[in-house]
């Protein structure tokens, strides 16, 4: 019962900041609140027991989305949005309110929510559920589902970011011909002493914990999406507390770009490798000298490719849109 | 027992705190004093947050992984509530000095 | 009738903000403004797909000893790289709002139409 009170009440909190992100017109506002609309989903997420997506959702929404659109912000120079008067508003929200309707009576044929007899519940997760454990030798069901069971998915999500990557790198990667937009402000800003050492002390636990997280996301929640997040996020911390020359002197941008390309091609390879020992493209069994093994091992390259991917991707993102204000 | 309404007593409290924070975000006048409000939510209520849930789960993993939540909130958020004045300073608000009724502006 | 909302309230809030974001997308001229609805868009989805894995009384897809009932892990996979995709595809999008400002000057929908009837 409090399960489903508490669920309820974060439910509520979540349609009443989506609300406010659509009536205020202060952009710095909007973000910081889409930053606390992350959260709250992440909170919500973790009390209907996906931790993992939990801990995604809270490394990513709160962490690298916010920063970018900050940083978006900080490009444009724009504050505030312009609400026009000449936009007639009963039409969006005519559109908005019958097709919500219509989705709403689609609903009332669903399942109650928690149904342990929905549909979704007795097809493939019984499978998962009783020989994931025992076909690959992890606990953690969502690890060996993401990489061993559905491993075809993941690499093609793998190689969505990687496109996106190349893609963001392409648009802003040059230099541009404005020269205008102004000093940059992650260049100007001097930080005071206490930020600087707190910062020195904390990232090396950040990046720890990112290891942690890669290498213990067999057994506990995580794996190599959440590590890459947060290894990221570590140098994208030592980016705002010290500068961008800085950190392009620890990571230099063009060892970024291959380690971006290395995650996906170690991705790729343990494919090939499978193919190469008489296995099936990303069937991992024929790895090891048993079964277990063999997914064991190929679990964890797998996930190690994926680590290095999402880290070296979100970072030449990251590194791509600070260095766009650079004079 | 004693242990388990100690921890009650501590989650109560961290939660009670919390409640004046936010009223606090609400009633403070400006930035500065707002921020005191957030402070109070940021450390020590946490703080008895994550004591009491560290009673309530007895020695174990469990209370090592809090502990080790418990330094790295001791350290961060003060150094988060600092960031955020000396960003407000250097942003050019001013402390509201003087004692007005509302206004969100000094 | 109470069992039935309790077990529908997720849903309806899913739309809910499914709609929030809709309507941020199609109302608004802001490009900043509009990416962020389509993000309000997408968590919708996300809290949509993790209400249908939920079961009752069950526990995270993690192995325990003495547990019987885990909630379906298969949602949780989806929508695990479905975060980190769509924040690759935010950074797109807002990379294309920051070039769209270096060759318009503005990122309001109606003057990018004026400029480029003009042009």
């Amino acid at each position: 019962m409090i399960e489903v009170f508490i669920d309820i009440i974060l439910l509520s909190f979540i349609a009443v900041t989506a609300v406010a992100i659509l009536r205020m017109t202060n952009l710095f506002a909007i973000i910081m609140l889409f930053g606390i609309f992350s959260f709250l989903s992440a909170s919500l997420f973790a009390v209907m027991d996906a931790v993992d997506v939990a801990f995604t959702e809270a490394a990513v929404g709160a962490g690298i989305s916010t920063v970018l659109m900050l940083a978006t912000i900080a490009l444009t120079k724009t504050q505030k949005e312009k609400v026009s008067v000449s936009h007639r508003h009963w039409l969006p929200l005519s559109v908005v309110i019958v097709t919500g309707a219509v989705l709403v009576y689609g609903t009332l044929d669903l399942p109650a929510f928690g149904d342990p007899e929905a549909p979704a519940q007795t097809h493939v997760a019984p499978y998962y559920i009783d020989k994931a454990v025992e076909e690959t030798g992890l606990p953690n069901m969502v690890t060996s589902v993401l990489a061993s069971y559905r491993g075809f998915d993941t690499l093609g999500e793998v190689v969505v970011v990687f496109t996106a990557g190349v893609a963001v790198l392409l648009l802003l990667g040059g230099k541009h011909r404005i020269s205008d937009t102004g000093t940059n402000e992650i260049e100007k800003n001097e930080h005071s002493l206490i930020l600087r050492v707190v910062a020195k002390f904390l990232i090396p636990l950040i990046i720890v914990f990112a290891l942690y997280v890669q290498f213990h996301g067999d057994f506990g929640p995580g794996g190599g999406f959440q590590a890459g997040v947060i290894l990221s996020a570590a140098i994208i911390l030592y980016t705002l507390v010290f500068g961008l020359d800085a950190a392009e002197r620890v990571i230099p941008p063009s060892i970024l770009r291959i380690l971006a390309s290395l995650g996906v091609l170690i991705y790729t390879g343990v494919g090939i490798v499978t193919i190469l020992l008489g296995g099936n493209y990303l069937n991992y069994s024929v790895l090891g000298d048993s079964k277990v093994a063999g997914q064991h091992l190929g679990i964890l390259l797998v996930e190690l490719g994926v680590g290095i991917a999402v880290f070296a991707v979100l970072l030449v993102i990251f590194l791509t849109f600070a260095g766009r204000g650079r004079p | 027992m004693i242990i388990d309404i100690l921890s009650w007593i501590l989650l109560l409290g961290g939660g009670l705190l919390g409640i004046i924070g936010g009223i606090g975000m609400h009633w403070f006048p400006d930035v500065y004093s707002r921020q005191h409000a957030a402070g109070t939510t940021d450390t020590l209520c946490a703080m008895l947050i994550l004591l009491g849930l560290a009673l309530q789960a007895g020695f174990s993993l469990v209370t090592f992984k809090l502990a080790l939540i418990f330094i790295f909130l001791l350290f961060t958020n003060p150094t988060a509530s600092h960031a955020l004045a000396n960003a407000a300073m250097q942003g050019g608000l001013r402390p509201q000095l003087e004692r007005t009724a509302g206004g969100d502006n000094p | 009738m109470m069992d039935f909302i309790i077990g529908h309230y997720n849903y309806w809030v899913s739309i809910f903000l499914m709609m929030v974001g809709f309507y941020a997308v199609i109302s608004r001229g802001n490009l900043v403004k509009k990416i962020i609805g389509m993000n309000v868009f997408q968590v919708s989805v996300f809290l949509l797909y993790i209400s249908i894995s939920t079961v009752e009384q069950g526990s995270a897809p993690i192995f325990t000893e003495g547990v019987e009932l885990y909630s379906n892990p298969l949602p949780h996979v989806l929508i695990l790289t479905a975060i980190v995709v769509g924040v690759a595809t935010t950074a797109l999008g807002l990379a294309l709002v920051v070039r769209i400002k270096e060759a318009y000057g503005t990122i309001e929908e109606d003057e990018i139409h004026e400029l480029d009837h003009t042009l």
